[in-house]
C-alpha cells in the first residue's frame, strides 16, 4: 500500500489521530452533560468563523477558534436552562449560518471552498496545520488532565457536585471552551458540519458498554481512532469523501453498541 | 458538658417582606439524630442552605465547632439521573474523591471499598446505577456523601419518593451510621413516624415560630395538618 508515500496523506493520518483522541474524550463529557446539541450548534457557528476568516485573509481555523470560543460561553450560558435550550440554541445557531454564507459570499470564494469548510478535506493538512492541530490538542488533554475531577464531577452528577460545594458555574464555562477547541480542531478533517459525529456518536457507544469512566474514555477513543483510520484508507482507497465512511463507521459502531445495550436489558 | 457541634444564634432570615426566621435558637450536641419538620415553605431549605453557609444570616450567629472542625456531608432532595446513566455505582460514589488527579491512590480505594461496605453497597458496586433500585440510589447518593467522611450529615428528605420498607431500610442505615461512627444528622422530612422513631429531637418550623423539643415529647395531633401521619409503619418481623 502507498498510502504513506504521500505527504499528505501522512499529514492526514497524524491529524485524525490526535483529532479522534481528543473528541474521543470530550466527547464522553458532552453526552455527560447532555450539550451533543450545543456541539452541534458550535460546529455551524465554526463554519461562521472559518468563513469570516476567508473574508479576513486569516487562517480558517484561527476564525473557527475566535468565533466558537467566544459564542461557546456565551450560547453555553443562555441555554443553561434546560427548558429553553433547544429554542436558543437553534436561534443562535440560524443567526451563524446566515453570518457563515454572507462572509463567503463578501469573500468572492468559489462554492468549492465552502464545500471544504463544511465538509472537511483530507488533502488541505499541511505540516504546519499538523503542529498547529497537535499543539491545541495537548492542550485541550492537559488542560482535561488537570481539572478531571471536577469535570467527572461535575459532568456525571451536577447536583451531587454542587452538594459538596463545587463551582459548577466555573467548571461549566472551562468546559466550554474545552468543546470550542475541539470542535475547531474536529473540524478540520470531517468538516465543521460533521465534526458532531466524532463528539457524539463514540461516546454514546462508550455510554453504552463502559460502566466506569475510564473505561467509557478508552471506548469512546477507540471507536473515533478506528473510525478515522479505516475511513482515511477506505477514501484512499476508493477516491470518496472520508466523512462518508468516518459518518458510516460510527453509525454502525452506534447502532451495534445501541443493539447490544437492549439485548442484554 | 460537650461543646455543642453547631449552635444557632437569634438568627433572623426572609425573603423581601416575608420573613421566615425570627430569633431562632437551637444546638445540636455531637452525634445527635435530629429531624427537621415543618410544612412546604416554612423554609427547611433555606435553613440547610444557611447552615451549609450558601446563603448568610440577615442577623444572628451560625458556629460550628473549632476542634475537631466540622464537615458537612449533604445528600439532596433531587437527582436527575436517566436510566440510561452508565456510570456503576461504584464509579458513581467515587466521584467525590477529593483530589483531582484522575487514578486513585490505595487510600482513595480503600476508602471507597469501606464506604460502600458501611452502605451495604459491596455486592451491588459494579450494578449500573441507572438501572438500580430506588433504594440502591438513594444509598448510592449517601455514600457517596460519605466518601469524604464527614462528621455531620444533612439529609435533604431523602426518603420521599421510596416505598415504606425502603424508607426504613435507609433509616435503619442512617442509624447505624450515627451510632457507630458518632455521625451526627439532620434528616429534613415530612414524615412524622420517620422522625418518631429515629430521630432523638425534633426542630417543627411553622409559619408563626419553631418548637424543639424531644422525640418523646412529640404531639402528633397538634401537628400541622400537612404533617399529620396518614399510616403507622410496622416494623419487619
Amino acid at each position: 500500500m502507498g498510502l504513506f508515500s504521500y505527504d499528505f496523506m501522512r499529514n492526514a493520518f497524524i491529524a485524525s489521530t490526535f483529532i479522534a483522541i481528543t473528541t474521543g474524550i470530550v466527547g464522553v463529557f458532552v453526552s455527560a452533560r447532555g450539550m451533543s446539541f450545543l456541539a452541534h450548534t458550535l460546529s455551524e457557528i465554526g463554519f461562521a468563523g472559518a468563513a469570516f476568516g476567508v473574508f479576513l485573509g486569516i487562517p480558517p481555523l484561527d476564525g473557527m477558534l475566535a468565533f466558537t470560543m467566544v459564542s461557546s460561553v456565551t450560547v453555553g450560558r443562555l441555554s443553561a436552562r434546560a427548558s429553553r435550550r433547544e429554542e436558543s440554541i437553534s436561534a443562535v445557531s440560524s443567526l451563524f449560518i446566515g453570518l457563515g454564507i454572507l462572509f463567503l459570499s463578501l469573500s468572492n470564494q468559489s462554492s468549492s471552498y465552502a464545500t471544504t469548510i463544511l465538509f472537511g478535506s483530507i488533502i488541505g493538512i499541511s505540516s504546519q496545520d499538523v503542529v498547529q492541530l497537535i499543539g491545541l490538542a495537548v492542550f485541550v488533554l492537559l488542560t482535561v488532565l488537570v481539572g478531571y475531577r471536577w469535570l467527572a464531577f461535575d459532568s456525571f452528577d451536577s447536583i451531587g457536585a454542587k452538594a459538596q460545594g463545587l463551582n459548577t458555574k466555573l467548571v461549566s464555562v472551562y468546559f466550554l471552551i474545552i468543546l470550542a477547541v475541539s470542535v475547531s480542531i474536529g473540524a478540520q478533517i470531517v468538516g465543521s458540519l460533521l465534526v458532531f459525529i466524532l463528539l457524539t456518536l463514540p461516546p454514546s457507544v462508550a455510554k453504552y458498554l463502559g460502566r466506569t469512566l475510564p473505561q467509557m474514555l478508552m471506548i469512546s477513543v477507540a471507536a473515533a481512532l478506528i473510525g478515522v483510520w479505516v475511513g482515511l484508507v477506505l477514501g484512499y482507497m476508493t477516491n470518496w469523501p472520508v466523512t462518508f465512511f468516518i459518518a458510516t463507521i460510527e453509525f454502525i459502531f452506534y447502532f451495534l453498541a445501541l443493539g447490544y445495550h437492549n439485548l442484554r436489558n | 458538658m460537650q461543646t455543642p457541634l453547631l449552635s444557632v444564634n437569634n438568627l433572623n432570615f426572609g425573603f423581601y417582606d416575608r420573613p421566615l426566621y425570627t430569633d431562632l435558637n437551637f444546638t445540636l450536641e455531637p452525634g445527635s439524630m435530629t429531624s427537621l419538620i415543618g410544612a412546604n415553605g416554612v423554609g427547611k431549605t433555606t435553613l440547610v442552605r444557611l447552615l451549609m453557609k450558601q446563603l448568610k444570616p440577615q442577623s444572628g450567629r451560625i458556629t460550628y465547632r473549632d476542634t475537631p472542625p466540622v464537615s458537612i456531608g449533604y445528600v439532596p432532595q433531587f437527582r436527575n439521573l436517566e436510566d440510561e446513566y452508565p456510570l456503576s455505582i461504584r464509579s458513581f460514589v467515587g466521584l467525590n474523591h477529593p483530589h483531582h488527579w484522575p487514578w486513585l491512590t490505595a487510600a482513595d480505594k480503600k476508602a471507597l471499598q469501606s464506604v460502600l461496605d458501611e452502605t451495604h453497597l459491596l455486592e451491588r458496586q459494579n450494578q449500573r446505577l441507572g438501572a438500580a433500585s430506588g433504594g440502591e440510589k438513594q444509598k448510592a447518593y449517601l455514600a457517596q456523601a460519605l466518601l469524604d467522611q464527614p462528621n455531620f450529615l444533612i439529609l435533604d428528605e431523602s426518603t420521599a419518593s421510596l416505598d415504606v420498607n425502603t424508607k426504613i431500610e435507609l433509616m435503619d442505615l442512617v442509624k447505624e451510621l450515627n451510632q457507630k461512627n458518632g455521625l451526627t444528622v439532620l434528616f429534613v422530612t415530612h414524615d412524622l413516624n420517620l422522625a418518631k422513631q429515629y430521630t432523638d429531637q425534633y426542630l417543627l418550623l411553622t409559619k408563626d415560630g419553631y418548637e424543639m423539643k424531644p422525640v418523646a415529647e412529640m404531639d402528633v395531633t397538634n401537628m400541622p395538618e400537612e404533617l399529620q401521619p396518614v399510616v403507622e409503619y410496622q416494623e419487619e418481623d
